[in-house]
């Protein structure tokens, strides 16, 4: 077994970070995810592995910084909360379209503008319909614990540099500011120099020997050859959708009602289902870990089962919900509860909107 | 003896024993500043020039994102809201359309000279007719006390826990020489609010800012104060104005740097 | 068994810490744990509440609107938080600066002296262990050498040499929790 710790949600992400063997780090105070530039800065994780941590400018300098350390074939990371990740859209349009791998931690707050900074997961559309400009759709995954917030770095790395894309995890600030018992995995080393330029030859980190040089870039002025380009892309899209969906299920076997919720939700859902469990209310649970790609067919299966209603369980006006929608159509019932602007809702309020919304209506 | 019993409030509060007032342009709302901190100073002596030039009316402010964020519930006159560093391109959007009014931005050293470098360049670059307050406490007081442009070498923050290195991290930007140097900005002070001494000579300053734009001079009236955050750099107030004199002023000299669009030879 | 707990009182009570410490302990025993504090500005106005929450089993909602246990430590947070301690839970509470006192009768009360019972133990910083104390006395949910070892945990290796004075404390508080 790994080292156990207890630690905030937002440390076990910074820690995972050292020990997935990144290289690079910058990012921009805010809260309620500022513990991770914090925590780096203070454990000298360059002393540790060699990895570099930069506080830089503002977010839109960090994201630039990822294209750059990215696009040389090495593991660049940042994270942010809401307006910042706002900010990093553009970058995260030209990362995309160049195909740069690198991973990028929203610790998502109240929005819209400046909002507030308790939690929330009203970032959902930002995140899974691409965020920025363009056709183009990043992976998601969403912690719900903060040994997830741990394993899902090195996780969210092996995406990135599967599918030379950037990778989202969004987490928000109840799960940031959290603690629980983390188990740490063992310090991969960072790979050398030699090693990225073998491994990623799409690296622009100096013309090889007597090869062809690079060029990292999201510009194709013929239409034609940009649109080739966004086959691949969507090609690239449709083999994530078919092989990488992640879910979890709990309590769905014999359930007649399934709430759909994903990270903090997904936590205060399980009480809620305890709750009705208790009342003889069959009611599962599922999880989707990744927001995109989003689990389609598990929704599908759960239907075949004969579950009754969906009920989508976000802290937002309802967003995902529409993927719910797209999936089910006039199959089921499907309804969204949440509370938002930075409210969580009780494991008693999700209880009383599926009987109000589900059940009884 | 018996005097101090039977004297009441009442008698205390009529108008001849008036020796201070509020500024009516400061709102009667509790400052959510920590106690100590310079902002509230600050505030009290901007809104007082405004007061005092007759501008309740005429005047449209741009609150930051910092500390003072909530400026906009202290200060009582029109106030915006603006994103992140994004003050002095909200100002030029009000001035440009309402050229006849005094606008100002009033920012802290992470807005102004971190995320909002491009727009404090350039709406001096422009020469935006506007006032700018630049309140430099040298740290992110909002978010918790991290690394801001303005930090000292050597100076302790959470994101430098072991002292700024300026090595790794890059050296203390002094943004008011830099725009100083750009032919869009007609006066540039420098100034404090840690003493009454300081907090008139800064009150001056605000005044001749908002005069300069009452007059239509060309370009932006910059005022820096520099100021402490006993909050984000661990120390009592009192503790904090003296490491300010020690530390800050020798590397951020206070006084007037550009009057009348000419610099000031030193 | 599941434990849901609210600590709440004023920023610099060492309420955080204390929930900390249960949360070490827990994991010291090989159970499941969650800390969720309050954050932002309202700790700015000096209040601050942590749920804490340790059981042999997954942990699902770290946030919740009941309790078994509460203990509170100011008059805001009796205010905001005796009405959530489930029926036939338990509420601890210090009365130094209470003025409002609990009322419930559906609950057991206990209250603990832990201001000054520190002070008197020439030191007010060790006043969350005597509390810490009172509350494992009522609720034995972690032992005390799980404790011990969750300190050494949770605690920098300077701070090591002021163990055996939070022993004392927690002792303290063990003794002196009294039903009211
Ligand atoms: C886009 C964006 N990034 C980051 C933040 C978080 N944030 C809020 S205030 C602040 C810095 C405040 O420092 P400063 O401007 O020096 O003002 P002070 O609080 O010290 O007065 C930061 C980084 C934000 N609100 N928006
Ligand atoms: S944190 Fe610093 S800048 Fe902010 S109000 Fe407190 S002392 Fe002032």
């Amino acid at each position: 077994m790994g080292e156990l710790k207890l630690m905030k949600g937002n440390e076990a992400l910074a820690e995972a970070a050292i020990r997935a063997g990144v290289d690079g780090y910058f990012g921009y105070p805010i809260t309620p995810q500022s513990e991770v530039i914090e925590y780096l800065m203070a454990e000298k994780p360059h002393d540790r592995t060699g990895m570099v941590v930069l506080q830089a400018e503002s977010e839109v300098a960090a994201i630039n910084m990822l294209y750059g350390a990215g696009a040389t074939g090495k593991k660049a990371m940042t994270s942010s909360s809401s307006p910042g990740i706002s900010l990093m859209q553009e970058g995260l349009s030209y990362l995309a379209g160049a195909e740069i791998p690198c991973v990028v931690a929203n610790i998502v707050r109240g929005g819209p503008g400046l909002g507030d900074i308790q939690p929330a997961q009203s970032d959902y559309f930002q995140s899974v319909k691409g965020g920025g400009h363009g056709d183009y759709r990043l992976p998601v995954l969403a912690p719900a614990s903060v040994q997830e917030m741990s394993d899902f770095v090195p996780l969210s790395f092996d995406l990135a540099f599967k599918y030379r894309t950037p990778v989202l995890i969004v987490s928000d600030g109840l799960i940031g500011q959290m603690m629980e018992k983390v188990e740490l995995f063992d310090t991969m080393p960072r790979l050398t120099d030699e090693e990225v330029t073998a491994r990623y030859p799409w690296g622009t980190n100096g013309k090889p020997k007597g090869g062809e040089r690079r060029i990292m870039t999201s510009l194709d002025l013929d239409p034609h050859k940009l649109e080739k380009h966004n086959f691949h892309l969507q090609d690239k899209y449709r083999t994530l959708e078919e092989d990488e969906v992640k879910y979890e299920l709990i309590d769905c076997d014999d359930a007649d009602y399934v709430i759909v919720a994903y990270g903090s939700s997904s936590r205060i859902a399980q009480k809620s289902i305890q709750l009705a469990r208790k009342e003889g209310i069959k009611v599962g649970l599922l999880r989707p870990i990744t927001l995109w790609p989003f689990p389609k067919k598990q929704i599908n299966a759960l239907i075949k089962q004969g579950v009754k209603g969906f009920l989508s369980v976000e802290m937002s006006a309802g967003q995902m919900v529409e993927d719910i929608l797209l999936t089910v159509g006039d199959r089921t019932k499907v309804a969204h509860f949440g509370r938002y602007g930075g409210v969580i809702h009780s494991p008693e309020e999700v209880l009383e909107a599926l009987k109000q919304k589900i059940i009884g209506g | 003896m018996s005097d101090i019993h039977t004297l009441s409030v009442q008698d205390i509060i009529k108008p001849e024993n008036l020796v201070y007032e509020k500024t009516k342009l400061m709102t009667d709302k509790t400052l959510s500043y920590c106690p100590g901190c310079g902002h509230g100073t600050a505030h009290r002596l901007m809104m007082e020039a405004i007061e005092e030039l007759g501008k309740e009316n005429d005047t449209i402010g741009v609150a930051p994102v910092g500390c003072s964020v909530l400026a906009y519930e202290f200060m009582n006159v029109d106030m915006q809201e603006a994103a992140h560093g994004r003050a002095p391109a909200v100002a030029t959007g009000i001035k440009r359309v309402w050229p006849n009014k005094l606008v100002f931005t009033y920012q802290g050293d992470g807005d102004l000279a971190a995320i909002g470098t491009g727009e404090t360049i350039h709406a001096c670059n422009r020469g935006e007719q506007i006032v700018m307050v630049f309140i430099n406490n040298g740290i992110y007081g909002m978010t918790g006390g991290q690394m801001a442009p303005t930090t000292l070498p050597e100076m302790k923050t959470s994101t430098s826990p072991y002292g700024r290195d300026v090595n790794m991290m890059g050296n203390p930007l002094k943004m008011t020489e830099l725009i100083a140097q750009l032919p869009g900005t007609h006066y540039v002070t420098r100034q404090a609010v840690h003493t009454p001494a300081a907090a008139r000579k800064t009150k001056r300053a605000f005044k001749k800012a908002f005069q300069n734009q009452i007059d239509g001079k060309p370009g932006v009236s910059f005022v820096e104060v520099v100021s402490n955050c006993n909050s984000g750099w661990k120390m009592t107030p009192i503790d904090s104005n003296k490491w300010m004199e020690e530390n800050m002023f020798p590397f951020y000299e206070l006084g007037d740097i550009k009057v009348d669009g000419k610099l000031i030879e030193k | 068994m599941t434990e849901e707990i609210i600590i709440a009182g004023f920023g610099g009570q060492g309420v955080l810490s204390m929930g900390k410490i249960l949360a070490y302990s827990g994991i010291m025993q090989d159970q499941e744990v969650s800390w969720m504090p309050s954050y932002g500005p309202e700790m700015r106005g000096g209040t601050a509440n942590v749920t804490v929450i340790v059981s042999d089993e997954r942990i699902s909602s770290p946030t919740l609107t009941c309790y078994d246990t509460a203990i509170i430590l100011n008059q805001q947070s009796m205010d905001k938080f005796e009405s959530t301690v489930k029926p036939g839970g338990v509420l601890i509470y210090d009365p130094n600066g209470i003025t409002h006192f609990p009322t419930r009768t559906d609950i057991t009360i206990y209250t603990i002296e832990g201001a000054k019972l520190a002070a008197d133990m020439g030191n007010t910083k060790i006043f969350n262990m005597v509390v810490l104390g009172a509350y494992l006395k009522v609720k034995p949910i972690v032992q005390l050498e799980n404790v011990i070892k969750g300190l050494k945990k949770s605690l920098p290796e300077r701070y090591h040499k002021l163990i055996p004075l939070n022993e004392d404390a927690i002792t303290m508080g063990m003794k002196n929790v009294v039903t009211s």
